[in-house]
C-alpha cells in the first residue's frame, strides 16, 4: 500500500521534472528561433489574430462585469466607514494591479489556450508535424515561436482592454446606479492610481502570455495517442496554463509590492 | 546510394526492427513489402530522421545521418521527398498551400511561379481545378495525390512514399506507377516504396525487399524475387491465408 502510494508520488514527480525540463528546452529553442532569419510575419500576425482579436468579446464581458461587481461591493464596505468615494481608485486599482491581467489571462487560457494545444495535437498525432519536419522545415521556429510572440504582445493589450471596461463598468454602477459624485469619482481615481500600478499588470500579462502560449504549445506539440490524447492535452494546458497563471501572480505581488 | 546497415528499434518491450540491413541503390526504384505491423513505415521514418534507431547505422553516400544533429539533417532532408501513409496534410492550408509549401519555405520563386509549378504537378497525378479545395474537402485517395504532389514537388533526388496506392482506383493506380517510371528515367529519382499493391510492385521494382519479423529476410529483382521459394514470401506474395505466417 504504502510503497504503491510512493511509487505512484515517485512516478508523478519524475514527470514533473521530466516536463518541466522539456518546457524549458522549447522555450530556449523558441527564443534562439525567434531572432534567426526568416521570419515569418505572417504566421505572427495570423496567431496575434487569433489571441487578440477573437478573445475580444471574452475579455470585455468578463471585465465590465467584474468592474461593476467591484463597484457594487466596495461601495457596500466603504460606505461602513463613509469612505464611499474611494469607490473609484478601489476599482481602478484592483483591476489594474490584479484583476485586469489575472482574469485576462484566465479567460485566454480557457479559449486561446486550449484551442492551440487541440490545434498543435491534431497536427502531431495525424503526422502534420512530422511532414513539416520531412519538408526541413523546424516545428518549433515555424509553429511555436509565432504562438509565443503573439501570447506576449497581445495580452498585454487584451489586459488594457479588461482594465478599462472594468473601469467604465465600475464607473456606471458607482456614478449611476449608486449616485456617487462623477467629478469625486474620476477625481479620486487620477489621484490614487499610478502609472506603476498600470506597469505592475502589464509585466504581469507579459508573463502570462507567455506562459499560456509555451504550456499550450508544449501540451499540443508532444501529444500522443489520437482524438483522446489530444483532448487531454487541452485539458492539461489550461489545467497547467491557469494554475501557473495564478502561482505566478502571487510570486509577482510580493517581489513587486 | 543509402545503407542501412544493423538498424533496431523498439518501442518500450515491443522490438519493431531487429537488425534491418538493406541497400538502396542509386537511381533505382526499391520496393519494401511486408506484413502490417512488421515496421515498414517505422523503417522509413528512420531515413528521414523522424525516428532515431536504438543501434545500427544509415549511410547516404558516405555520410552516417542518424547520429547526425537536427541541425545539419536539415540539410539532408532538402534532398529527400517523403509521402507519409495517412498523406499528413496540412488541414489548415488549401491543396495549392500545401503541394506550394515546400517552394514557399525553400526557393526564392514568387506566388505566380509557385501555382504553375503545382498545377503541373497536381496534374501529373491526375488533379484538376482542386487548388483552392481544403484537405477536409477531398477524398481518401485525392488526399493521397496531393501528398505524392507535394512530396514530389521539389524534384527531390530521393522519395520515399509509404503506401502510394492504397485508396486508389485500379486506373489511377497504374498511373502513379507511370508517374514513378517517368520520374525515374528522366530525373534519376531514387525511390523508395512501401506497399502491399503487388502487381504495382511487379510493374516497378527494380528490387523488392521483405521485412519479416524485424529484419529483410529476402531481397532480389521481380524475377527473382518471383523464382524465390521462401515460404513465408511465397505466401505473401500468392496473398494466401494458409502457411507459415499466421493469422489469428
Ligand atoms: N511512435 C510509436 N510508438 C510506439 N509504437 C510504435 C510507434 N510507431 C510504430 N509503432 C509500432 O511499431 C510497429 C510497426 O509499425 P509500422 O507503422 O511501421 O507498421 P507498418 O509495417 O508500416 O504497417 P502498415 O502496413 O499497416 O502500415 C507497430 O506494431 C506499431 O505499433
Ligand atoms: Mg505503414
Amino acid at each position: 500500500m504504502m510503497r504503491e502510494y510512493l511509487e505512484r508520488l515517485g512516478k508523478t514527480a519524475e514527470r514533473f521534472v521530466d516536463s518541466t525540463g522539456q518546457m524549458a528546452l522549447m522555450l530556449a529553442q523558441a527564443a534562439m528561433y525567434a531572432f534567426l532569419p526568416p521570419i515569418k510575419f505572417r504566421n505572427i500576425f495570423k496567431q496575434m489574430e487569433f489571441v487578440g482579436v477573437q478573445s475580444l468579446f471574452v475579455v470585455i464581458l468578463t471585465g465590465s462585469f467584474t468592474g461593476m461587481v467591484l463597484a457594487l461591493q466596495s461601495y457596500n464596505a466603504l460606505k461602513r466607514f463613509g469612505a464611499e468615494s474611494l469607490v473609484g481608485p478601489t476599482v481602478a486599482l484592483s483591476m489594474a494591479r490584479e484583476l485586469g491581467p489575472v482574469l485576462t489571462g484566465l479567460m485566454v487560457t480557457g479559449r486561446a489556450g486550449s484551442a492551440m494545444a487541440t490545434e498543435l495535437g491534431t497536427m502531431r498525432v495525424t503526422e502534420q508535424i512530422d511532414a513539416l519536419i520531412t519538408m526541413a522545415v523546424n516545428p518549433v521556429k515555424y509553429l511555436v515561436v509565432p504562438r509565443i510572440l503573439a501570447g506576449i504582445l497581445m495580452f498585454p493589450i487584451l489586459t488594457i482592454v479588461t482594465d478599462f471596461v472594468g473601469v467604465v463598468g465600475g464607473y456606471m454602477i458607482g456614478v449611476r446606479l449608486l449616485g456617487i459624485n462623477p467629478g469625486v469619482y474620476i477625481g479620486r481615481t487620477i489621484d490614487f492610481v499610478q502609472v506603476d500600478d498600470i506597469v505592475t499588470g502589464l509585466t504581469k500579462s507579459i508573463v502570462f502570455g507567455l506562459i499560456t502560449t509555451l504550456v499550450a504549445s508544449y501540451h499540443g506539440f508532444y501529444a500522443t495517442g489520437g482524438a483522446e490524447g489530444v483532448g487531454r492535452a487541452a485539458t492539461s494546458s489550461v489545467v497547467l496554463g491557469s494554475v501557473l497563471i495564478l502561482v505566478s501572480d502571487y510570486l509577482m505581488s510580493s517581489f513587486m509590492v | 546510394m543509402i545503407k542501412i546497415i544493423n538498424l533496431k528499434k523498439s518501442f518500450g518491450d515491443k522490438k519493431v526492427l531487429d537488425g534491418v540491413n538493406l541497400e538502396i541503390e542509386k537511381g533505382k526504384i526499391t520496393v519494401i513489402i511486408g506484413r502490417s505491423g512488421e515496421g515498414k513505415s517505422v523503417l522509413i521514418k528512420h531515413i528521414m530522421g523522424l525516428l532515431r534507431p536504438d543501434e545500427g547505422s544509415i549511410f547516404l553516400d558516405d555520410l552516417e545521418i542518424t547520429s547526425m544533429r537536427e541541425r545539419d539533417f536539415n540539410e539532408v532532408r532538402k534532398r529527400f521527398g517523403m509521402l507519409f501513409q495517412g498523406a499528413a496534410l496540412f488541414d489548415s492550408m488549401t491543396v495549392a498551400g500545401n503541394v506550394g509549401f515546400p517552394l514557399k519555405e525553400h526557393t526564392d520563386l514568387n506566388d505566380e511561379d509557385i501555382i504553375k509549378v503545382v498545377r503541373e504537378k497536381l496534374k501529373r497525378v491526375g488533379l484538376v481545378g482542386v487548388e483552392e479545395m481544403m484537405p477536409a474537402e477531398l477524398s481518401g485517395g485525392m488526399k493521397k495525390r496531393v501528398g505524392l504532389a507535394r512530396a514530389i514537388v521539389m524534384d527531390p533526388e530521393i522519395v520515399l512514399f509509404d503506401e502510394p496506392t492504397t485508396g486508389l482506383d485500379p486506373i489511377m493506380s497504374d498511373s502513379i506507377s507511370d508517374l514513378v517510371l517517368d520520374t525515374q528515367r528522366v530525373l534519376k529519382t531514387t525511390y523508395i516504396l512501401i506497399t502491399h499493391d503487388i502487381p504495382f510492385t511487379y510493374k516497378i521494382a527494380d528490387k523488392i525487399a521483405m521485412l519479416h519479423e524485424g529484419k529483410i529476410i529476402e531481397q532480389g529483382s521481380v524475377e527473382e524475387m518471383k523464382a524465390n521459394p521462401d515460404p513465408i514470401l511465397r505466401q505473401f506474395l500468392e496473398g494466401r491465408a494458409e502457411g507459415p505466417i499466421k493469422v489469428y
